[in-house]
């Protein structure tokens, strides 16, 4: 899993089913002190998260496919939860 | 699942079997503000995309969930084209 | 996938049971979209009997064993498809 800020969404008429239900979020990934963390992404949403908050995205088929009940997805990234605080020790 | 370009195609009478009826396309990976995010690779295309058109893809193992039956040597499927990006 | 040139085979007498019976050849990789050889290969099990010098299209990873030839096979690059035609931006950049 990594964190992610969310930037936005994506609009899509054309695309494969297993997108049809749930929408398509980009996503910048973060370092936990908020910095950015290489180039932006996308990610389905299951949580309906909104613009500039964080949260935790999932990178693997099969975990994505529990989420959204699909066996073999041709799906890979998934947002699965809204960060409500990060606590570093270091 | 990255924002990409369709920047040209790709044709191959021989192939591997599950590849057959599918268009091989140029991609090159961008970010949400339409800059290069990386080097531009061939894609299998399920969703009939054209050049110049915004896309987003899949890679990896998911790529070929892309496919019909789930199944063939692909690690990269372009799964959507973009109408509109709100970023 | 990557494109590449197929430029050698490797040969190895001894190895993983799996891997008897293949091809193995070299494939020196394409820079897209400038259609130029990169220095950096990779070597790759042959699913459709390429030849030396021809531009052929690679698969990675996991999905390398999605082919019938190379199913339940210790392989992690696989040569899918002999190129024939290649357009960049409209134009033709490669013709076999």
């Amino acid at each position: 899993m990594f964190l992610a800020r969310v930037l936005g969404s994506v609009t899509s008429t054309i695309k494969h089913s297993d997108y049809n239900s749930a929408k398509l979020m980009v996503v910048q990934p973060i370092t936990p002190d908020g910095k950015d963390d290489g180039a932006s992404a996308l990610a389905v949403d299951a949580t309906g998260v909104g613009r500039g908050e964080i949260v935790l995205v999932i990178r693997q088929g099969v975990a994505a496919g529990l989420v959204l009940n699909v066996e073999l997805p041709a799906v890979r990234s998934v947002i699965v939860g809204v960060v409500d605080d990060i606590d570093i020790k270091r | 699942m990255f924002l990409g370009r369709v920047i040209g195609k790709i044709w191959a009478t021989r192939k591997d079997v599950s590849l057959k009826g599918f268009r091989l396309l140029v991609v090159e990976p961008i970010d949400h503000d339409h800059k290069k995010a990386g080097d531009a690779f061939v894609a299998v295309d399920v969703v009939n995309a054209s050049d110049g058109e915004t896309i987003y893809w899949v890679g990896s193992r998911e790529a070929p969930n892309a496919l019909p039956d789930k199944y063939g040597p692909v690690d990269a499927a372009v799964v959507g084209i973009v109408d509109r990006v709100d970023a | 996938m990557t494109l590449g040139k197929v430029v050698g085979t490797v040969v190895a007498t001894q190895k993983d049971s799996g891997l008897a019976g293949f091809k193995l050849q070299i494939v020196q990789t394409l820079d897209l979209p400038a259609f130029e050889l990169r220095e950096s290969f990779l070597v790759a099990v042959d699913a459709v009997g390429a030849g030396d010098g021809e531009v052929v299209l690679c698969c990675s990873g996991s999905s390398a064993r999605m082919t019938s030839v190379t199913e339940d096979r210790p392989v992690d690059a696989v040569i899918v498809a002999i190129i024939d035609t290649a357009e960049i931006e409209g134009e033709a950049v490669y013709q076999k």
